[in-house]
C-alpha cells in the first residue's frame, strides 16, 4: 500500500461543517467500545474521527452512514468530543457531493416534496384521525397534538396516535391537529446532513405553528421533542414542548387521568435515546407505568443513560439493516431474559424496529410491544 | 518642593518599539509638567539602562522617576532598588505599562495610547511621597499541617536547622498515604521501610512537637505572627502513660469486627486500636462510634481494654481539647484523596467484588496488610488474570480533566507485583504511557521485556459479568477497543484494578478558607506562580507542598517539602520580615469612628481605638486593597501611594 499525504482541506471542510470538536479527540477508543454497533459487527467510531482529523476519510463507504446518533459515546467521551456533530458534518459534505445511500435519497426526496418519508400523499397526513372526531387546531386551542410522520402514515405506528387521542378526549383536554398544514419535523433530516432541507422544514413548521397561534405542542416522538425543544428556538420557533409521557405524568398527578382497570403484566420500559440520553427524561415514563394498578415494572439491563439503542435514529429508520446486525434483536432478547410480558416503548422508531425484531425472532406469542399511550388508553 | 521628573521609555527590543513609536513618546513626555529629562533606550532593565537613570538622578537632581516599559510585576522591584541605590526613595517611582497593556495588544493607536499612559504616570508620580517599609519581628516557631511524607520531610528539615516545629496531623498517626503503600516505583523500595525511619525521627526529634489526632480550626494574623487554634480530638488514651504494648487492642470485645479504614475496609479492627503496627505515636485511639463504653455506657461486666492495660492509660472521661499556637509561618501539606470510582457505573466498582482501586491493591499487596501480602480475590483465591485500567477519573471532562501523573507508573508497578506473587495474566489498558521521571522509562522497558504483560491501548467502556462465550463465564469482562489493532476486544479476567485519580481532599475548601489561600480551577491549592513559584501562596507566610498542590510522585513531593522548608528557613534566617508600606492610614482629625471601613475590610485590620474614638489600622495586616478608602463617607482613611489626589489626576490624564 502506498503511503499517503494527509489532506488538510478535507479535515478543514469537516471542521467547518460543524465537526470542530474532532480536534479534542485523543483517540482513546471509548466511543468504539461503547457503540452498540460493535455488539453486532465491527464499527470503529474512533477511527472515523481520526480519519477526519487528518483528512483521509472515505466518504463513499457505508460506515459514515451507520451512526444511529444514539449518544452513548457522547455521554462518556472524556474529551467532550461532540461525535454526533462530527458525523452530521461528514454527512453534510457527503450530501453536498451527492454521496448518500439510495434509501436515504428516497426518504429525503419524499420529505422534500411530500412532507413525509414514506412516499405518501401530503394531503393524507390527517387520514389516521378521520373517524376519531378530532378538531383542526385553531387560534385559542390549548394544545397542538403533533403525531409525527410515522404514526400519521405507518399502519402499525398509527396505534400510537389513535391511543393518544383516546386519552386526550377522555381527559377532556382541549387539543387540535394541523394535518397537512404541518410537515416533517426534520430532526433526522438534519442528522443525515441535509441542513438546507432541515431549515426549510423548520421554517415551514414555525410559520404554520405561529400562524395558527400554537403555544404548546404535544408530541409522540422523542425525535420531534428533541428538535422542537432544542433546535427550533435558534430558528425563531420557541414553543412549549411536552412529550406524551411527561403530559400523562402531569395528568395522572392532577387526577385528570385516572387508571381504573388493572394491567396485571410484567412490563419492561425501554428508554428511547432521544428522550433519555439526549433530553434526560427518565422518571416520568416510569411514573406513568407505576401509576397503573397491578402493573409490575421491571428494569431492563442497560437502562436509563445506558439504554441500548433500537437502531432507528440518525436516519437509519429509513435504511435497511441486515438481519444479523440489528441491535433491536438484542433488546428483545434482554426483555425475554428478564421475563417481561410487555416491552413498553414511547417512540415510533422504537416501535417499528423492535416490532420487526420481534417478528423475525418469532417471539410474538411471548412478548408484546406496546406504546405507553396504548397501555394507558386501555386502563382509563 | 519642585518636582524634577525623569521619564524613560523602553524599546524592549522590538516588543514595544515594533508597535509604539518610542521616540515620539519620549518627545511627548518631555513636554509634560515637571519633566526635566525624557529618554528612550533599548532595554531599560539592563545594567546600562539602569545606569542611565541612576546617573541622571545624580547629575540632573531628579526626584521622581517614570519608567514606561513592561508590567510592574516584572521589574518594579528592579527599578525601585535602582532608585534606592541612586539616592532617592524607592517609592518615588511610577511605571507605565506600555507593553502588556499596549504594544502587545494593539496595532493601531498603540503610540497614542502609550503617550496617554505615560502622561497618567507622570501626573501620578508627581504626588508620590517617600515611604519606608515596615519591619516586623518573626516568631521562630513553625506550623506544619499534615503528617504525610511532605509534612514529615518539611518538619525534619526545619527541625534539624534548629527551629521548633508543630506538626499537626488529623489521623492518630503520621505517615499519610505513603505508609499505606507496598512497594514504590521505580526502585521497588518497600514504602514503610523507607518512611518509618523518618517517622521515627519525627517522633523523637526534640524540636518537633507532634500533635496527632488534631486539626486546625482557625488561623489569624500575618506573616511572622500567626495564631493557630488547634482542636485536639479525644483519644481516650493518655499519650504520656501509654507504652504502646497493644494489649488493649488484643483484648477488645469488638476486635476483628469493625472495618479498618487504614486497610480500605479490607481488614478489621476493634474499637480500641492502632491503625498499623509502625504507628507514630504508637498510641491507640478509641472509636467513639463503635466502642460499647462510649456509645452505650457499658461494656459487658467491664471494659476488657482497661483490664488489660497495665499502665492504666485508658480514660473514657478524656475530653476534646484546644490549643493556641503562635507561629511565624505555616506549611500546608495535607495531601490528596483517592477518587471514588463508584460514580462510574460502567466499571462496576462497588457492584462487583473484585473490582478494586489503587489503594485497595496496595493494602492487599502489603505484607502487613489484611491478607498478609497475598494478592487474592474476595473468595481468597489468587487471580488467574488481572486487568489494570488507567485514567479512571483522570483526563476525563466528566470527572477531572487533569492527568494524575502517577497512575501509569503505579499501573506498571501493580503489574510487576502481580507477576511476582501470582501466575496471573496481566493486561494494562492505557491511553498513553507516562513514564517521565528518573528511572521510569527504564522501568517500563524492563517490565515489557522481562515480564509477559499484555498492553492494550484503549479506554475500556465497561466491566461486566454478563458472559457471551463459555470462556467468559464466571469472569469479569473488560470491553475495550484495541485502538492499535482497530478491533473491539472483550478481555475476561478475575480481577480489575482501577487506577483511580488523585483528587483534592473533600475539605480543601474549608482549609483554604481557614488559611485565606486560593484554590485552582482543578481544586488543588493555588501556588503563586505555576512555574517559578510553586511553593508560596498568595498569602505571605503560608506555603504549600506535596499533593495538596497537585498530584505528584514521592520524589517531587519530597523536593517540594524541602523547598517549603527552605522558604521558611529563609524567613527565619533574616529574623524579621519587611512589609510593603502601601497601607491605609487614618486622618484622626476627620475620622468619627463610624466603623464602616472595619465592616468593609476583608483582612480584619481595622478596629476602633479607645478612648480617641477613631479607627486604627494594623498596618502589618493591611494588604493595601483600598476598599476602606472607597467606603469612608468623610474621606478620613487613605491609602499610601494611592491617594485620591493622584488617582484622580491619573484618571484625568487618561480621559483626555
Amino acid at each position: 500500500m502506498d503511503a499517503v499525504n494527509p489532506l488538510t482541506e478535507a479535515a478543514e471542510a469537516i471542521i467547518e461543517a460543524g465537526g470542530e470538536t474532532l480536534k479534542a479527540c485523543y483517540q482513546c477508543g471509548l466511543c468504539t467500545a461503547t457503540c452498540p454497533w460493535n455488539l453486532v459487527r465491527s464499527f470503529l467510531t474512533r477511527r472515523i474521527i481520526h480519519e477526519s482529523q487528518i483528512g483521509l476519510l472515505e466518504l463513499e463507504g457505508e460506515d459514515v452512514w451507520l451512526c444511529a446518533t444514539c449518544g452513548s459515546c457522547v455521554e462518556r467521551c472524556p474529551r467532550g468530543v461532540e461525535i454526533i456533530d462530527i458525523f452530521t458534518a461528514i454527512r453534510r459534505i457527503g450530501t453536498q457531493w451527492g454521496v448518500i445511500p439510495k434509501a436515504l435519497k428516497t426518504a429525503i426526496g419524499g420529505i422534500g416534496t411530500l412532507g413525509n418519508p414514506w412516499g405518501e400523499a401530503r394531503e393524507g397526513r390527517a387520514d389516521w384521525a378521520k373517524d376519531l372526531g378530532v378538531k383542526a387546531f385553531a387560534p385559542g386551542t390549548e394544545l397542538l397534538y403533533y403525531p409525527c410522520c410515522t404514526p400519521a402514515y405507518d399502519r402499525r405506528a398509527r396505534r400510537i396516535a389513535v391511543a393518544t387521542v383516546g386519552i386526550l378526549k377522555k381527559a377532556g383536554v382541549d387539543f387540535g391537529i394541523l394535518g397537512p398544514e404541518e410537515t416533517c419535523c426534520g430532526e433526522s433530516v438534519r442528522k443525515v446532513g441535509e441542513e438546507d432541507l432541515f431549515r426549510n422544514l423548520a421554517q415551514a413548521n414555525i410559520e404554520a405553528f405561529k400562524g395558527h397561534g400554537v403555544q404548546k405542542i404535544l408530541v409522540s416522538s422523542p425525535h420531534c421533542y428533541h428538535t422542537f425543544r432544542n433546535e427550533y428556538p435558534d430558528l425563531g420557533g420557541d414553543f412549549d414542548v411536552v412529550h406524551v409521557t411527561q403530559f400523562l405524568a402531569e395528568l395522572m398527578g392532577e387526577g385528570r387521568v385516572r387508571p381504573t382497570k388493572s394491567y396485571p403484566k410484567k412490563v419492561a420500559y425501554h428508554d428511547p435515546c432521544y428522550l433519555g440520553r439526549h433530553n434526560r427524561v427518565y422518571e416520568e415514563p416510569r411514573a406513568v407505568l407505576q401509576g397503573i394498578p397491578e402493573l409490575e415494572l421491571i428494569e431492563l439491563p442497560d437502562s436509563r443513560e445506558d439504554s441500548l439503542c433500537c437502531g432507528g435514529g440518525g436516519g437509519r429508520i429509513w435504511m435497511e439493516t441486515k438481519k444479523e446486525e440489528r441491535f433491536s434483536d438484542i433488546r428483545i432478547q434482554q426483555a425475554l431474559e428478564i421475563g417481561a410480558e410487555v416491552l413498553a416503548i414511547c417512540c415510533p422508531y422504537c416501535m417499528l424496529n423492535l416490532d420487526d425484531s420481534l417478528a423475525t425472532m418469532e417471539k410474538e406469542n411471548v412478548l408484546e410491544i406496546r406504546d405507553i399511550s396504548e397501555i394507558v388508553n386501555e386502563v382509563i | 518642593m519642585e518636582r524634577r521628573i525623569g521619564v524613560y521609555v523602553c524599546h524592549c527590543g522590538l516588543n514595544i518599539a515594533a508597535t509604539v513609536d518610542v521616540k515620539a513618546v519620549a518627545e511627548f513626555a518631555a513636554s509634560l509638567r515637571g519633566v526635566v529629562v525624557a529618554r528612550d533606550y533599548m532595554f531599560m532593565c539592563s545594567d546600562p539602562g539602569q545606569e542611565l537613570i541612576a546617573s541622571d538622578i545624580k547629575e540632573q537632581g531628579l526626584n521622581r522617576i517614570v519608567v514606561a516599559s513592561c508590567s510592574p510585576l516584572l521589574h518594579e522591584r528592579t527599578f525601585r532598588r535602582m532608585c534606592g541605590e541612586a539616592g532617592i526613595n524607592p517609592y518615588l517611582l511610577e511605571m507605565a505599562n506600555i507593553r502588556e497593556h499596549c504594544s502587545w495588544v494593539h496595532d493601531d493607536g498603540a503610540t497614542e495610547k502609550a503617550k496617554e499612559l505615560v502622561q497618567a504616570a507622570v501626573m501620578r508620580v508627581y504626588h508620590h511621597e517617600p515611604l519606608e517599609p515596615m519591619e516586623v519581628a518573626v516568631n521562630p516557631n513553625i506550623l506544619v499541617v499534615g503528617g504525610g511524607i511532605a509534612g514529615i520531610q518539611a518538619a525534619l528539615d526545619i527541625a534539624s536547622a534548629g527551629y521548633k516545629v508543630y506538626l499537626v496531623e488529623r489521623e492518630p498517626s503520621i505517615g499519610g498515604h505513603m505508609i499505606q503503600l507496598d512497594k514504590t516505583f521505580p526502585t521497588l523500595d518497600c514504602s514503610a521501610c523507607i518512611l518509618t525511619p523518618k517517622m521515627s525521627d519525627v517522633g523523637s526529634h526534640p524540636n518537633i512537637e507532634l500533635l496527632t489526632y488534631s486539626e486546625i480550626e482557625d488561623v489569624s494574623g500575618y506573616i511572622g505572627n500567626f495564631k493557630a487554634t488547634i482542636r485536639r480530638k479525644a483519644r481516650f488514651v493518655d499519650e504520656d502513660t501509654c507504652t504502646g504494648c497493644g494489649n488493649c487492642a488484643e483484648a477488645c470485645r469488638l476486635r476483628g469486627r469493625i472495618p479498618n479504614e487504614f486497610d480500605m475496609g479490607l481488614g478489621m479492627r476493634g474499637a480500641i486500636y492502632t491503625a498499623f503496627p509502625q504507628a507514630v505515636p504508637n498510641v491507640p485511639i478509641v472509636d467513639p462510634q463503635h466502642c460499647l463504653m462510649l456509645a452505650k455506657g457499658k461494656c459487658g461486666r467491664g471494659p476488657k481494654c482497661v483490664e488489660a492495660c497495665e499502665q492504666k492509660a485508658i480514660d473514657f472521661e478524656q475530653k476534646e481539647g484546644s490549643m493556641e499556637l503562635d507561629v511565624g509561618s505555616i506549611i500546608l501539606a495535607t495531601g490528596y484523596q483517592e477518587f471514588d470510582p463508584s460514580v462510574i457505573g460502567q466499571y462496576g466498582y462497588g457492584r462487583y467484588d473484585n473490582v478494586i482501586t489503587g489503594l485497595e491493591f496496595e493494602r492487599l499487596s502489603s505484607a502487613a496488610g489484611p491478607t498478609g501480602g497475598q494478592i487474592q480475590l474476595k473468595n481468597g483465591e489468587p487471580p488467574k488474570s488481572v486487568a489494570i485500567i488507567h485514567c479512571v477519573g483522570s483526563r476525563d471532562k466528566n470527572f477531572h480533566e487533569y492527568c494524575s501523573r502517577v497512575c501509569c507508573m503505579f499501573g506498571l508497578k501493580c503489574a510487576h507485583l502481580i507477576k511476582e506473587k501470582t501466575d496471573a495474566e496481566v493486561y494494562q489498558m492505557y491511553i498513553d504511557m507516562r513514564c517521565f521521571g528518573e528511572g521510569y522509562e527504564e522501568f517500563y522497558e524492563r517490565l515489557s521485556t522481562d515480564e509477559d504483560i499484555k498492553f492494550i491501548r484503549g479506554k475500556p467502556a465497561q466491566v461486566t459479568d454478563r458472559a457471551v462465550t463459555e470462556e467468559e463465564r464466571g469472569k469479569l469482562i473488560v470491553s475495550v477497543e484495541d485502538t492499535l489493532l482497530g478491533r473491539l476486544i472483550r478481555v475476561p479476567v478475575d480481577m480489575v484494578i482501577l487506577c483511580s485519580a488523585l483528587e483534592p481532599r473533600a475539605d480543601a475548601e474549608r482549609v483554604a478558607q481557614i488559611l485565606s489561600i486560593g484554590r485552582r480551577q482543578d481544586g488543588f491549592f493555588m501556588e503563586r506562580h505555576v512555574k517559578l513559584d510553586p511553593i508560596r501562596t498568595h498569602t505571605d507566610g503560608i506555603f504549600i507542598a506535596g499533593c495538596c498542590e497537585g498530584p505528584k510522585d514521592i520524589p517531587d513531593t519530597v523536593a517540594q517539602a524541602k523547598a517549603a522548608a527552605s522558604e521558611v528557613l529563609s524567613i527565619l534566617a533574616q529574623g524579621r520580615v519587611e512589609i510593603e508600606p502601601i497601607v491605609a492610614f487614618v486622618d484622626e482629625e476627620i475620622c468619627t469612628g463610624c466603623g464602616l471601613c472595619e465592616k468593609m475590610c476583608p483582612y480584619g485590620t481595622l478596629s476602633l481605638a479607645e478612648p480617641e474614638g477613631v479607627m486604627a489600622v494594623n498596618q502589618a495586616l493591611c494588604k493595601g486593597c483600598g476598599a476602606c478608602t472607597g467606603i469612608c463617607p468623610s474621606g478620613a482613611i487613605s491609602l499610601s501611594h494611592f491617594t485620591y489626589r493622584e488617582l484622580l489626576d491619573e484618571v484625568e490624564a487618561l480621559s483626555g
